[in-house]
């Protein structure tokens, strides 16, 4: 009996815990993304067609936040920000996540195949692996470039929803891919310009801790000005269009602007504002990124009428 | 010692056992959906027919085009 009062005592996980497993926060975002890729496509899709496709880019978005959970429970144990996620916390075993991410990964792929087509369900394993297996095993512990790579696996959902209705890839989805991908490093680094990281604790490398905050500053900087062009090629695509292009030039200018103050400071004047500067260009990368997607979705929905697009 | 159906770890586990079956009612509820809908897409439902079966002949059209 003593093992079964053992047993007892143990906190029993509930449903709330496994869904932490899948960073729902970060699914909102492939989720509307994919979406977005989804809607602005030139072939229409099935609603019920559409919204499954949707449930299997982010269910398969949440498995390789579980399968990341599972390999980085040992640093982030050590980190103050994820010491209570589910595993660190204790509420999770370890296998559990495992199981789970492995479950939902395989259950995501082959419903998406099964509803819409082989290239659609091939690009959400792809981003599955090399979101959980390249960044999460081997790009995030070896180099402070782990973000600029590993932002792939973040901008993908967009080519995914494209793929999903048209079954293929194009400038269009490539573009899109190419955006996030772009707008993930100075978004990152500004967050981690003013963040009390203890990434370094857990022997992470970031680029605020082994090139310093000078060079992170100049980076930010490098990926904005790089971030541009992109941003405003989409523009002029069969998805673009006058509105797009307009809040497009709005939004780069606002960010660049943010970019170039960041690129002037030191630390100096990043504590005496308590990092206002930092903080500012972070929410208005947020901003960025939602404002040239709703442009996106915006001009899609002008076409129907006739009046989108160029 | 009287045997109780309703075991302690079936109360503890309440929440999980609903969550799962909430996900499985929702799995079929897809499966079925999807279905439905590529059967209703395919028009013309002797392609459904002869995709996983042996051609009838007598759902061919007479003329002999197909």
């Amino acid at each position: 009996m003593s093992d079964i009062s053992m047993q007892d005592s143990r906190y029993e996980a509930n449903m709330g815990d496994y869904f932490a497993l899948l960073k729902p926060r970060v699914m909102s975002l492939v989720v509307f993304t994919a979406l977005v890729g989804l809607l602005v496509a030139p072939v229409p899709v099935h609603p019920f067609i559409g919204f499954v496709a949707i449930l299997c880019i982010a269910v398969g978005a949440g498995a390789s936040a579980a399968l990341n959970m599972w390999w980085d429970a040992d640093i982030d144990r050590l980190m103050k920000r994820t010491a209570t996620r589910p595993i660190p916390s204790g509420r999770v075993e370890p296998g559990e996540a495992l199981g789970i991410g492995m479950a939902l990964s395989g259950f995501a792929v082959v419903l998406l195949w099964l509803a819409t087509n082989f290239l659609a369900a091939f690009l959400l394993a792809f981003t599955i692996f090399f979101y959980a297996v390249v960044y999460s095993m081997y790009l995030k512990r070896s180099t402070p470039h782990n973000i600029v790579i590993g932002g792939a696996a973040g901008a993908f959902p967009p080519m995914i929803g494209w793929a999903v209705a048209t079954g293929g890839v194009s400038i269009e989805s490539i573009l899109m891919f190419g955006l996030i991908f772009m707008w993930t490093p100075p978004h990152f680094w500004a967050l981690a310009l003013f963040v009390k990281s203890d990434y370094g604790r857990a022997g992470v490398p970031m680029l605020t801790e082994t090139h310093g905050r000078d060079a992170t500053r100049r980076q930010v900087l490098i990926y904005t000005i790089a971030l541009v062009p992109v941003a405003l090629g989409l523009g002029f695509t069969s998805i673009g269009g006058p509105v797009y292009l307009a809040v497009a030039v709005v939004m780069n200018l606002w960010f660049l602007k943010g970019a170039i103050d960041i690129s002037r400071r030191d630390d100096a004047a990043c504590e005496a504002d308590k990092h206002k500067v930092e903080i500012n260009v972070f929410k208005v990368s947020l901003y960025y990124l939602f404002a040239h997607f709703l442009a996106l979705l915006l001009e899609a929905a002008l076409r129907q009428y006739g009046i989108g697009g160029w | 010692m009287a045997i109780r159906v309703e075991h302690e770890v079936h109360g503890r586990r309440k929440n999980r056992n609903y969550g799962v079956l909430m996900l499985l009612l929702a799995f079929i509820a897809i499966v079925f959906g999807l279905t439905v809908v590529k059967v209703l897409q395919l028009g013309d439902l002797r392609e459904f027919e002869t995709f996983d079966h042996v051609a009838r002949p007598q759902i061919v059209p007479q003329d002999g085009s197909e």
